[in-house]
């Protein structure tokens, strides 16, 4: 049975702002706007968030809950075009496991005043580790001792 | 078997099927999976219908979920953050 194992994964993802694309686009490249809603505060900037918005430039946010894992997304950012878009790569881990790898692209349309959003990530899950890695644990074994059974009954 | 089930549920035939599998055989890896609680089976009329324990795929269907939740959520805040630029006072500006 194979101890490593992925499943892939793409969404997209929209919304429409009640603002220009100016300041959409803004709230995705201004460090401490970003902070508030990435990150849920601007406190957070220095704290566990950092963004240095420039390609090739990173990402990070780290956090979790007191006395658990710490979660970590760390991203590199790709492409930019100024207002239009902005493509970055991230993983995901929860401590030092590397949970997913994904691609996401942010898209900014002009739709008058407002602003139409398409957020479209496409991402590999590792090893079926998440969040729930205890319960994962409980999975894992148990497919394994399903898969030691299904090899003795199909002998 | 798991895979398939991962779709929807399935009747021990239509998991036959694919699998090239004889039903007595089917239902003997069936039986495996209901006791390591990975699948349950209930009689439907005279059909056996299979789907997974949704715990044991919680993991990936986890996962894939709370990228889309936390996505949903971040960028419902995006639009609040937006909401109190637009709306900012200036008495607020130094709050």
């Amino acid at each position: 049975m194979n101890r490593s194992n992925t499943a892939h994964d793409t969404f997209v993802i929209e919304r429409s702002y009640d603002a220009p694309r100016e300041q959409v686009f803004k709230a995705w490249s201004e460090p401490t706007l970003k902070a508030r809603w990435f990150a849920g505060s601007s406190d957070a900037l220095g704290a566990g968030y950092e963004l240095d918005f420039r390609v090739g430039g990173r990402e990070r946010n780290r956090g979790g809950p007191p006395g658990g894992a710490v979660y970590t997304y760390d991203a590199e950012i790709r492409d930019i075009v100024a207002g239009e878009r902005i493509v970055y790569t991230y993983e995901m881990y929860a401590d030092d496991a590397r949970l997913s790898v994904s691609v996401a692209t942010v898209e900014f349309r002009a739709d008058g005043d407002r602003t139409h959003l398409v957020l479209t990530e496409q991402g590999v899950f590792l090893d079926g580790r998440d969040s729930s890695a205890q319960r994962e644990e409980g999975t894992r074994s148990l497919l394994a001792s399903l898969g030691a059974e299904l090899d003795r009954t199909a002998a | 078997m798991v895979e398939r089930l991962a779709i929807g549920p399935a009747s021990v035939s239509e998991l036959a099927e694919p699998l090239q599998m004889t039903l007595a055989a089917v239902v003997q890896h069936v039986q495996v999976l209901e006791a390591s609680g990975v699948v349950t089976s209930e009689k439907v009329g005279r059909v056996r219908l299979c789907r997974i324990e949704p715990a044991a795929m919680s993991a990936v269907e986890g996962w894939m979920v709370e990228r889309r939740r936390a996505w949903g959520a971040r960028l419902d805040r995006l639009g609040d953050v937006l909401r109190e630029e637009n709306a900012k006072q200036p008495n607020e500006e130094n709050l």
